[in-house]
């Protein structure tokens, strides 16, 4: 199981959503670098263009990637997510240690029609897991499936 | 879960006051506000006849010192708190009563917390967070370190729909009225020798600075041999005559005097936490009684024990005493696991792991070490920052010093090499054993199916040279094996999942 193979992907509409997330850094980043380039006089483009570069990365290349490198998998009633590009964690909740289960919505979610599954255990560590950019339905049929895990095994 | 709940007994509905420290550090708050104002007052109407403003003065202000010490002393007997079955109840008020009640539901969180005279005296303020905001809240001021986590606890477990304390249904084997048996008791003698081990560094080090912060107020300077001089010059005039001996015996009076605050303090405080201190295996669990001026009383089920910390001390592990902790459901992890024996020989803790449903490693268990790797990657990840440090040091400031930071680099060499050959995991059928640390190394023993969650986490440098932490999901506490060989680590996690995965949650409660 530990094949990145087995992974679902996560919807596409969540790399869009990291794109929106990281133009809205990028921007902040460059408005505080349009401010330091007026603010230090001579010396054009020092900072204004490697800040320009790494927001073109921020934008076009980072949110693929950690796109990517995210996914889930329900096998062996487990909740499995992997995600991180630099710093990789690879999580599995067996079903039978699931305390409750929230899916939220944000409002770019939303305009997106995606949602954030959490899941809630009774652990201290890793208490709670989340899995962001599944199509809400999706998120509602994986909540289903692992509510009804539990009420099986609760009987 | 919920219908267990209904028919369950009130847990200690009677009303307690808060911890009787808790009048000193008031006390003691309040000299601060009062009289050093009222000595300045004093000192200021008075300058020309000292003697005969402190006879007039004087019993004026020890009456109102006095008068505020008893309405404090009043206001703290008639403090009470009440944990009830469904809601925390506080009453107060000298002349007029007030009572306050919160449903378990209502409360978001139990906020711990210490300030600094509180945390010498090892007491905490309660708050229970209700979203109402600052004076509304419930403030329990102060209790113990561990009454406020059994409170915490005790909440926490509340809002998980469960009753701390409700007797079990299963494993009732001492059913046998009279008293129940002892698994664990220290005696005077044994807690005044933990009192030894539990030299209070901290207290040293703040009455050290303090000493140097605030020297105007002893009229001589500890840390001037000099002036240690002077003083011995009276009656001690004839250590002067000894020179270089007598500064010495001077120098050494300085660190006695702060040793012995510190072992003093340690004593006191040992003293107090763990005076009588009785472990008793009881129809609903361990409980465990102990302390001298508060004393505690905690029920912890044998089935709510998620797993097991035996810790030792760098001193006392060389005599042999450990300490038994219990982590258990619904606590938090920040605060200290249940002593079930504080100050124990490995021969004592055996029964009481057995009685918990747990067991010690056995001699053939399969310990393995983690990956050598990690530890090499810490080791240059420290000379990383040493080594720059040290070439600083040699071109800026005169000569030995660039030496220290490498001495440390060697330091941390030599420790991650120790741990490399005796940090050690091992997996049998039922437990997850983890043994880490260097000079006083703890060994946690965890139930392979009351784990939560197995996660595999790697950094950037992780993952290119091939090793990975193992972090456990752990109702109440943390487990976490670092710098696992990644194929141990797939391979730990596997046996766990499938460990987990024979039962459900709710048939572990």
């Amino acid at each position: 199981m530990d094949a990145a193979s087995d992974l679902t992907p996560l919807d596409p509409a969540y790399r869009k959503v990291l794109r929106i997330v990281a133009s809205i850094w990028a921007t902040i980043f460059l408005i505080a670098a349009c401010v330091a380039e007026f603010a230090i006089p001579g010396w054009h483009g020092v900072v204004l263009i490697p800040v320009l570069i790494l927001s073109l990365l921020l934008i076009l290349r980072v949110p693929q990637r950690r796109w990517s490198a995210r996914g889930y998998s329900m096998a062996e009633e487990r909740l499995r997510v992997v995600r991180g590009l630099l710093f990789h964690s690879d999580t599995v909740v067996p079903f039978g240690r699931v305390q409750h289960i929230d899916v939220d919505q944000g409002p770019l979610e939303r305009a997106y029609d995606i949602a954030t599954l959490t899941v809630h255990t009774a652990g201290s560590h890793n208490a709670s897991v989340t899995l962001p950019g599944l199509r809400h339905a999706d998120a509602l049929a994986l909540r289903d499936t692992i509510r009804a895990a539990i009420r099986r095994d609760t009987q | 879960m919920e219908a267990d709940t209904q028919g369950a007994p009130p847990t200690a509905g009677d009303a307690r006051r808060t911890d009787g420290l808790s009048f000193a550090v008031r006390g003691v708050t309040m000299l601060g506000q009062l009289v050093l104002p009222l000595g300045f007052l004093v000192y200021s109407i008075a300058k020309d006849d000292r003697a005969g403003a402190l006879a007039y003065f004087a019993p004026i202000v020890i009456a109102i010192i006095a008068f505020n010490f008893a309405i404090a002393y009043a206001s703290w007997r008639r403090f009470t708190y009440t944990v009830g079955e469904a809601d925390i109840r506080v009453e107060s008020g000298l002349l007029s009563r007030s009572a306050r009640a919160v449903p378990y539901e209502r409360i978001q969180d139990v906020s711990l917390e210490q300030k600094f005279l509180p945390r010498l005296l090892g007491l905490t303020e309660v708050r229970f967070e209700t979203g109402a905001g600052g004076k509304d809240e419930i403030t329990l001021r102060y209790l113990a370190e561990s009454e406020g986590e059994r409170l915490r606890e005790l909440v926490r477990s509340q809002k998980l729909g469960e009753t701390v304390g409700a007797p079990t249904p299963r494993g009732t084997p001492h059913d046998t009225p009279g008293e129940p048996p002892v698994l664990f008791a220290m005696g005077p003698k044994r807690v005044l020798t933990f009192g030894l081990f539990e030299f209070s560094l901290a207290v040293v080090a703040v009455v050290a600075g303090a000493a140097q912060q605030f020297d105007f107020l002893l009229d001589f300077d500890i840390w001037e041999w000099r002036e240690w001089q002077r003083l011995l010059a009276g009656p001690g005039g004839w250590l002067l005559a000894l020179g270089v001996v007598g500064q010495i015996i001077a120098g050494a009076l300085a660190v006695a005097s702060l040793l012995l605050l510190g072992l003093v303090t340690g004593l006191v405080r040992t003293a107090l936490r763990e005076w009588d201190f009785r472990l008793e295996r009881t129809d609903k669990g361990l409980r465990r009684r102990r302390g001298l001026l508060t004393r505690t009383d905690v029920v912890m089920p044998i089935h709510r024990v998620q797993a097991l910390r035996i810790g030792t001390g760098i001193v006392r592990r060389l005599f042999g005493w450990h300490r038994l902790g219990v982590v258990s459901l619904a606590q938090d992890s920040g605060g200290a696991n249940h002593d079930a024996a504080p100050f124990a020989q490995m021969r004592e803790i055996a029964p009481i792991v057995r009685e918990t449903g747990f067991h010690l490693p056995s001699g053939d268990a399969d310990w393995q070490r983690g990956s050598k790797q990690y530890r090499i990657d810490r080791v240059v990840i420290a000379a990383l920052f040493l080594v720059p440090v040290a070439v600083g040091c040699a071109v800026f400031v005169p000569a030995p010093l660039w030496i220290a930071p490498l001495l440390g680099l060697a330091w941390i060499a030599v420790i991650e090499a120790y741990r490399w050959s005796h940090d050690r995991h091992a997996l049998d059928p039922d437990q997850l054993y983890s043994r880490q640390g260097w000079l006083s190394p703890k060994l946690a023993i965890a139930s392979r199916v009351k784990l939560q969650s197995v996660e595999i986490a790697r950094g950037p440098i992780a993952k290119r040279r091939g090793y990975a932490a193992l972090h456990l999901g752990l109702a109440g506490g943390q487990m976490a094996i670092p710098g696992l060989p990644i194929a141990r680590a797939v391979t730990l996690r596997e046996a766990v999942l499938a460990s987990i995965g024979k039962r459900d949650f709710s048939a572990l409660l």
